[in-house]
């Protein structure tokens, strides 16, 4: 296969309530973007954007955006899903030969909606919607079902909260850095049982950008890519009732694509640092599960041991994860430019030393319905 | 040149989307809400290759992609498989907070069926309890024509 790469990367900070509309956030992500790979507009041959026209308010949320992410005159795409997936599409079309580079954006404006109307109305309106259920009681009924299947406790889960918030402190950018303890997040609000207020992502607003190039689009930009060494994509049933909610068969399919492609046959030993979507808290071992990284029901010892930290054998979200920052959709591509920024070592205080290959991950849907895994490498 | 952004001050412009919509249920889940509303029975249906029961009803298995028209009629009563108890209040909503969700797999079912659990102190609620689902007393077609499950 052709080789592409990520040649530049740009994010606004994540913050909750952002007085900037989201062509501006879009413009600074992309011109920061632009920046990073030591090129401009003019060296772009496609641009995807990525935003769902619920959360946006607007039947085409790509109006609103369409000068601030530089594509008059330009071939122009949408995807309505994770930023990952939205980048997945922009190596396409770069694949495809058509263009040399693609431009992908992404935002978010959690703030200006209401997140459990808008994540209620993705449940099916005959048979789901009108019960009232959204991403979060939804996904306290997952939680309650792997924690069943994998002997994993609400403690393990607490964990996971404490960590990332406390990696996102090495992170100028995530919205929730602090100082936790286990009791604190135990004892926090409960929000929708056994999940607690310190178990949920925040509502969250920003923007994020990537340039991908081949070989010979990456010649016109001063900065060298990060190659993609790997990636797939998979989803799983939309019912919630129709799916084995307490594992992550999807997220199986895609990582071990994306193994196989990058060569990658012992995941926690041959990565040297993973961002995974954690929306809540439960989300990470079972992700962990999903991926590999520990067998069926062992995500919790892995929390429990420590190899997820800082200075562990795979630190997971040195960034703080989405747990730390959750713009819906730009969230992904978020974790994908911090392994960008691994790979080539300028992740700062967040830095895992000597990073040399780093996974990305988002999801889509209620539940982890869908999994896009990236693997880029130097 | 950058000092009048200072001296703004931002105007928040505040709008409701409202869009009545007519969907159509079909031929498959009218027969399905038809049962819950004049009979008070729970159907679902059949794949014909993995046997799956389906309820509510799929018209096409997404594991076999064929489509399922075999009519299986289940039991009123299930298990619960998973539940949650939601203490925050929000605008879609069936009934004020707190509320409990189940996913109960009704007996004959292949898959679990998303629903309300009431009729019960939420604290009490448990995996595995065995529940029955209470139809309401007007009943118009529709998925609240279940008024929720309560212990058997
Ligand atoms: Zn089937």
């Amino acid at each position: 296969m052709e080789k592409v790469g990520i040649v530049g990367v740009g994010q606004t900070t994540y913050e909750r309530s952002k007085e900037a509309p989201v062509d501006e956030l879009v413009f600074e992500a992309a011109s920061k973007a632009l920046k990073d790979a030591g090129g401009d507009m003019g060296h772009i041959d496609n641009i995807i954007t990525v935003s769902n026209d619920f959360w946006d308010g607007r039947t085409i949320s790509s109006m609103a955006i369409q000068d601030a992410a530089g594509s008059w005159g330009k071939d122009i795409s949408t995807v309505e899903g994770d930023g990952t997936f939205g980048t997945f599409y922009g190596m396409m079309r770069i694949l495809s030969g058509s263009f040399d580079t693609t431009l992908v954006v992404s935002h978010m404006k959690g703030s200006e909606g209401i997140m459990n109307l808008i994540t209620n109305a993705m449940f099916d309106p005959i048979y789901q919607r009108s019960l009232g259920i959204d991403a979060t009681s939804s996904a306290a009924l997952q939680a309650r079902l792997y924690m069943k299947m994998s002997g994993a406790t609400e403690e393990d889960f607490a964990r996971v909260s404490v960590k990332n918030h406390k990696n996102a402190k090495n992170n100028p950018l995530a919205q929730l850095a602090m100082d936790i303890t286990v009791a604190d997040v135990l004892k926090s609000k409960k929000i929708a049982e056994p999940l607690k207020l310190l178990d949920c992502s925040p509502i969250s607003d920003g923007a994020a950008a990537v340039v991908l190039a081949n070989e010979k689009g990456a010649k016109r930009f001063k900065n060298s890519p990060v190659w993609v060494k790997g990636v797939a994509h998979c989803s799983d049933a939309y019912s919630l009732g129709y799916r084995d909610l307490s594992r992550a068969p999807a997220l199986a399919e895609a990582s071990g694509r994306a193994f196989k492609m990058a060569g990658i046959k012992n995941p926690l030993k041959d990565l040297d640092v993973a961002e995974v979507y954690d929306a809540y808290s439960y989300m990470e071992p079972m992700w962990y599960e999903g991926m590999g990284l520990a067998k069926e029901g062992g995500g919790k010892d892995l929390i429990r041991s420590g190899a997820t930290e800082m200075g562990g054998e795979l630190p997971v979200n040195p960034s703080g994860g989405v747990l730390s920052a959750h713009p819906v959709l730009v969230a992904g591509m978020a974790r994908l430019i911090e392994a960008v920024l691994q790979v080539r070592g300028e992740a700062e205080k967040r830095q895992v030393k000597g990073a040399k290959t780093a996974l990305a991950h988002g999801i889509n849907g209620p539940c982890g319905q869908a999994h896009c895994v990236f693997i880029v490498g130097s | 040149m950058g000092d009048w952004k200072s001296e703004v001050k931002n105007i928040v412009y505040e709008g409701q989307i409202k869009v009545p919509y007519k969907w159509n249920v079909g031929e498959t889940g009218s027969r399905f809400f038809i049962g819950l509303r004049d009979k008070q029975e729970i159907w679902g249906v059949q794949c014909p290759q993995c046997k799956k029961v389906y309820v509510p009803p799929l018209k096409t298995c997404g594991t076999c992609f064929v489509n399922t028209d075999q009519w299986v009629k289940v039991a009123n009563t299930g298990t619960v498989e998973s539940f949650t108890v939601v203490n925050y209040s929000h605008g879609m909503q069936p009934a004020k907070p707190p509320l409990v969700y189940g996913l109960i797999k009704l007996d004959g079912a292949g898959g679990s069926f998303v629903h309300l659990i009431g009729g019960i102190d939420p604290a009490k609620v448990a995996m595995g309890m065995k529940v029955k689902a209470v139809f309401a007393d007007k009943r118009e077609g529709t998925i609240l024509d279940i008024k929720h499950f309560a212990p058997v």
